[in-house]
């Protein structure tokens, strides 16, 4: 086993490599497979930023969630930002920061400020959930799909994905 | 033709190796890709960049660094998931834990 040096510099965080190391020193034999594109699609905006109807997306849970139950694709109104999410279950660094102040990973009251100063179209009636997975077949086939059906009936003209 | 979306977050190398069209990123601990908590001058300013770069964009994989920083001290950065000579049983004493719990091997 070998140890990475103890960092002093600015550099990103190598989260791969340090979630391989850690995952083996718990004895997990198996490495984490990452999910990894040779193409990677590009849309377009059809209109200007100004005039675009945008959906919110995060990876955190509803309150309701208990860890265990199964996830599922789930909604929320912009109109009434959550006060709070569940983000017990997920990779965040638990030691330096906290997720009390959902803005941080939700920007529900930013991005409608950026509406108010004619900066942004508008933000969609509904902000999304879209579960963090182990399983990508889950996700790929079964999540992203509902969450897609739910971005179409709400007319967004594009996505802000943002996961914690 | 699919939906133009950005990723907002504080994994780089996670995100460059899934690849994304959009990729707005903050070097800051995982949990606040939007800005630190409490900071709406910088949270508003994460946005607005995110927005920013969603209509300037012109090729998949774009990626732009904000240049916001978690404080003076770089301490976090060596903490996450921290494997050391000290916590090696500790670590799994945890593993044998969790895996007795699922009922299943480790593998």
């Amino acid at each position: 086993m070998t140890f990475e040096p103890a960092e002093s510099s600015s550099l990103p965080v190598p989260y791969m490599a340090r979630t391989r190391a850690y995952y083996r020193a718990l004895g997990y034999e198996r490495d984490y497979v990452w999910a990894t594109h040779a193409g990677v699609p590009f849309s377009p905006l059809s209109k200007s930023v100004s005039k675009l109807k945008l959906a919110l997306v995060t990876t955190a849970n509803p309150l309701s969630w208990e860890e265990g139950q199964p996830k599922s694709v789930w909604s929320g109104t912009t109109s009434q930002p959550p006060v709070a999410l569940n983000t017990d279950d997920l990779a965040w660094d638990k030691d330096n920061t906290h997720t009390n102040d959902v803005e941080t990973f939700l920007p529900i009251r930013a991005l409608q400020g950026l509406v108010a100063a004619g900066e942004l179209g508008s933000l969609s009636e509904r902000y999304y959930g879209l579960p963090s997975e182990y399983s990508q077949h889950k996700t790929l086939n079964q999540d992203v799909p509902a969450l897609q059906s739910l971005l179409v009936e709400d007319a967004v003209d594009a996505v802000m994905l943002v996961p914690l | 033709m699919g939906l133009p979306t950005i990723v907002v977050g504080s994994a780089l190398d996670i995100v460059e190796y899934c690849g994304v069209p959009r990729f707005l990123f903050t070097d800051i601990p995982l949990g606040n890709p939007c800005g630190k908590p409490e900071d709406r001058t910088m949270q508003r300013a994460i946005v607005r960049r995110a927005l920013a770069l969603l209509g300037s964009a012109d090729e998949p994989r774009s990626t732009q660094t904000t240049p916001f920083v978690w404080g003076d001290h770089q301490s976090w950065r060596s903490s996450y998931a921290q494997v050391t000579e000290d916590n090696l049983d500790a670590l799994r004493a945890l593993g044998e834990a969790r895996r007795a719990r699922r009922g299943r091997p480790s593998s």
